[in-house]
């Protein structure tokens, strides 16, 4: 017997601060501008698509200890871009990274608040961690946290967060005007959380938003990570976009809420994921091998393997084969700021495998970094990305993607006019907006 | 004889207007104090005013008629939305108006408010701002329990360890706004180049490290944010005394305080000018404007039985910081001239009830100033500074640089 087809959830990410984001393309608009995030904002909603995303810094990257120059550098505020998005779009939800490390319960409490009453109910937090000095120099607390106290300080900061939104129940507010009585009982937003990360008292000052809590999103792929996730999150942003990691990650993730008592639909799974679309699947493959040549400069190709190789290797020529020398051990001292640093577990078996690629396809340093660094998710058609999409969501590898255009602030476009009508056709992504709350788009209860 | 300078007008919103039985007027949308439709309203009808500016009051902790904390009072209006996110959410929305949420330097961030505010400002295209206020300790900082605060209650206000205290706090919001401008002009203008020969998309030469150490904060910069459309989004501050003062003085564009009449106005104004001098600004424009409390009505008899009938409803007779005027909008208009002859730049007018009062300013007050020529008829400039007068400042570290470079090549 078959079982019901699922309905699939798409999301626009904001290109950001990293190597694929194609700044040099004569189409690339401001990455700064408001109204590049209006533009791709729109796309979104034209297309009805479940939300808009946009990802955090807190410090710039640098690499050899200079600020890393050859990716676009400098982005705005989270806050306050959704809140002036929520301006120009009507039932876009309106999702944002911030961290947990470099903030305090309370603010962010108000701020996701404020952000989910001003608009009407649109409003998602990426509750990120990070622990690295580096990013501690920006802020008061400076470099606190140790690393495996990361994901504990999240867990506790979200539900010090929940206990603030939670403060208020909402129906503190009658607001009589005959009888001069606006709240109906003395003291609303009372709280008092103790824990060895928080100490906090006092009332919360912004009265219960149309979500009840914002929904949360976690992104981290540890264990720890997706403990984190299963325990209390409404959804994943997680970074497994191959059909069989797909759904091994789908999976794993699914089968870990039971113990927490949740119920496998009170966690949407959505991989980032890439696209490159043509007129047919050939022309698509043409210009996807362009795009990873603009994402993967020479120079960008050389900084990727001073990461891996952890040493300067400025002296080599990208268009050269993989250098000879053995990579550097111990912790990674050459790149700060990126989460990149962190994926290269054994470096002597990666660089290994890098020479064996090298040799067995004749590849240069460049071509190398080409291949092995994230080539795109889904090339082809409309019609053949459009199929793709939902077999990788009927066949459980994710319940949707969080899209990542290549480029700003058209990249978005042609999926919007050109495969999500596919996908409406097809039935399986909605044709029009049916609720008004990010809640209700994701298919997720009222938080009680 | 010389022509008046220009009037600038700003108006303060807060709830459902500044007094406390303002929630109860028939016109109030009392109900709506927490939607967007809500605020946006209000801005437009300023814009439509031709104001420089609006501020948004905002406060880390519930509204209350407590110096030092939460009171139990249930007739009074609860609960607010953070201001930079109110001012944000009506930028797209409004075209020339300036934009000044409050930010609150005890506790919080100057990297996350910096880049907040830059934001703010290009997202209405050069018309942010925002207004400091000092931490304060006891409940404010029990909300953060990051650092043991004691609380302060008004009568303590003079005694040498609470002076202290508040002196301390402020000095605070004085290292907070610099790191907050110093991040500001940590990236040079033209710091962007997307260099496509060189694959390079910023001159990282042209982006500095703010280093800043202090007491209470170690900043190392630089910003996330490029430099905001007005190079530096506008700094204001509220002051009823030398300490404020200070602060504004130090770091402010413009300088809200509370004087009872022209002849105070003049002292206060020379006042922030002593204090100007000694921070070494003396050179640099800080425009002083006072803060009103304003009751609107065609009659003066009107415009008291209004003010009467809102303090008989909250029970007591308004207190506030500001002086209150009610009366019609040609008296303040009055009232304003009169004043503004003492050194004032300008005024913030805090509407008693919204929509009444905002409206008596926006289409009775600015008629008025308009037909004696005392108030712009159309917008001037396109950003927050330009209304103001005030010129996009060089770029600190731009400057740095090339005496540096000029010194080298002698």
């Amino acid at each position: 017997m078959s079982r019901p087809t699922k309905q699939i959830h798409l999301a626009a990410h904001f290109p950001g601060v990293n190597n694929t984001t194609v700044w040099s393309d004569p189409a690339a608009g401001s990455q700064i501008e408001f109204s590049s995030f209006v533009h791709l904002a729109r796309a979104a909603e034209r297309a009805k698509f479940d939300f808009f995303f946009l990802a955090e810094g807190l410090r710039l990257r640098e690499q050899n200890g200079r600020i890393h120059d050859l990716d676009v550098v400098g982005r705005p505020d989270t806050f306050t871009v959704l809140a002036a998005i929520a301006a120009v779009t009507d039932r876009l939800g309106l999702a944002g990274t911030i961290n947990s490390t470099f903030n305090e319960p309370y603010e962010v409490a108000r701020q996701f608040a404020s952000l989910d009453h001003l608009s009407a109910g649109r409003a998602a937090w990426n509750v990120v961690t990070s622990w690295d000095a580096f990013t501690g120099e920006n802020f008061r607390r400076g470099g606190y946290l140790a690393e495996q106290d990361r994901y504990e300080r999240a867990r506790r900061f979200l539900h010090t967060a929940w206990e603030l939104f939670d403060s208020w129940h909402g129906d503190e507010i009658i607001a009589d005007k005959d009888t001069g009585q606006f709240l109906r009982e003395p003291g609303p937003g009372a709280f008092a959380h103790h824990d060895d990360f928080f100490d906090i008292s006092g009332q919360f000052n912004v009265p219960r938003s149309p979500q009840g809590r914002p929904v949360i999103f976690q992104a981290g792929d540890s264990d720890a990570g997706r403990e984190f996730a299963a325990s209390s999150a409404d959804a994943i942003f997680s970074r497994h976009s191959t059909f069989e990691e797909g759904q091994a990650f789908y999976a794993d993730i699914k089968g870990r809420l039971a113990k927490f008592g949740r119920r496998p639909d009170q966690l949407v799974v959505l991989p980032a994921a890439t696209f490159v679309l043509g007129d047919t699947d050939a022309e698509a493959r043409e210009r996807a091998e362009v795009i990873r040549h603009q994402q993967v400069s020479g120079a960008t190709a050389i900084l990727f393997a001073e990461q891996l190789w952890n040493r300067d290797l400025s002296s080599y020529d990208p268009d050269g084969p993989v250098p000879e020398v053995d990579p550097l051990p111990g912790e990674n001292t050459i790149s700060k700021g990126r989460a990149s640093v962190r994926m290269f577990d054994d470096r002597l078996a990666t660089v290994r495998q890098w020479r064996e690629l090298s040799e067995a396809k004749k590849l240069s340093l460049r071509e190398v970094v080409i291949e092995v660094t994230g080539r795109q998710s889904f090339i082809g058609s409309a019609a053949t990305v459009a199929e793709t999409i939902n077999r990788f969501v009927q066949q459980d590898a994710s319940d949707g993607f969080i899209l990542v255009p290549h480029i700003v602030p058209g990249g978005l476009d042609d999926f919007a006019d050109q495969v999500v009508p596919l996908l409406q056709e097809r039935g399986v992504f909605r044709a029009e907006y049916t609720g008004t709350t990010l809640r209700e788009h994701l298919g997720l209860e009222l938080p009680g | 004889m010389t022509p008046r300078p220009p009037l600038h007008l700003a108006l303060a919103l807060d709830g459902a207007g500044w007094h406390p039985a303002a929630w109860r007027e028939p016109r109030a949308r009392t109900a709506e104090l927490l939607d967007a439709r809500y605020w946006t309203d209000l801005v437009q009808e300023a814009e439509r005013g031709l104001l420089d500016f609006v501020t948004i009051e905002d406060s880390l902790g519930l509204q209350s008629d407590r110096f030092d904390g939460p009171d139990d009072r249930t007739d009074r209006v609860r609960g607010r939305l953070d201001a930079v996110l109110i001012a944000a959410r009506v930028a797209p929305l409004t075209t020339r108006i300036g934009l000044v949420p409050s930010v609150i330097a005890g506790h919080t961030e100057p990297f996350h408010i910096s880049k907040a505010i830059a934001t703010l400002d290009y997202v209405s295209a050069g018309r942010g701002g925002l207004r400091v206020r000092a931490g304060s300790g006891g409940a404010e900082a029990a909300l953060f329990g990051r650092r043991q605060i004691p609380g302060i209650t008004v009568a303590d206000l003079d005694r040498p360890e609470v002076v202290a205290l508040i002196t301390e706090l402020f000095d605070e919001a004085a290292d907070y706004v610099e790191v907050v401008r110093r991040l500001w002009d940590s990236w040079e203008d033209d710091a962007e180049i997307r260099d496509v020969a060189t694959g390079r998309f910023v001159d990282r030469d042209k982006l500095h490290y703010i280093d800043f150490e202090g007491r209470w904060f170690s900043v190392r910069g630089p910003s996330i944010v490029p430099r905001p459309p007005q190079g530096q989004p506008l700094v204001t501050v509220l002051g009823h005394n030398t300490v404020p003062y200070r602060l504004g003085a130090r770091q402010a564009d413009v300088v809200y305080v509370t004087p009872r009449d022209a002849d105070d106005a003049r002292r206060i104004v020379g006042e922030i000018r002593t204090e100007q001098d000694a921070a070494g600004r003396g050179d640099e424009t800080v425009h002083v404007f006072a803060d009103l409390v304003v009751h609107l009505a065609d009659s003066a008899a009107q415009a008291a039985d209004n003010r009467a009938r809102l303090d008989e409803r909250a029970g007591a007779p308004q207190g506030s910081d500001a002086h209150i005027v009610a009366g019609t909008p040609g008296e303040l208009a009055d009232l304003l001239l009169d004043w503004q002859s003492a050194g004032l730049a300008g005024f913030r007018l805090r509407p008693a009830t919204i929509p009444h009062d905002l409206e008596g300013i926006t289409r009775g007050l600015v008629g008025e100033l308009q037909s004696r020529g005392a108030f712009r008829t159309a917008y001037e400039a396109a950003t927050l500074r330009g209304l103001l007068g005030l010129a996009r400042p060089a770029n600190r570290y731009a400057a740095a640089a090339a005496a540096t470079n000029s010194t080298a090549a002698v």
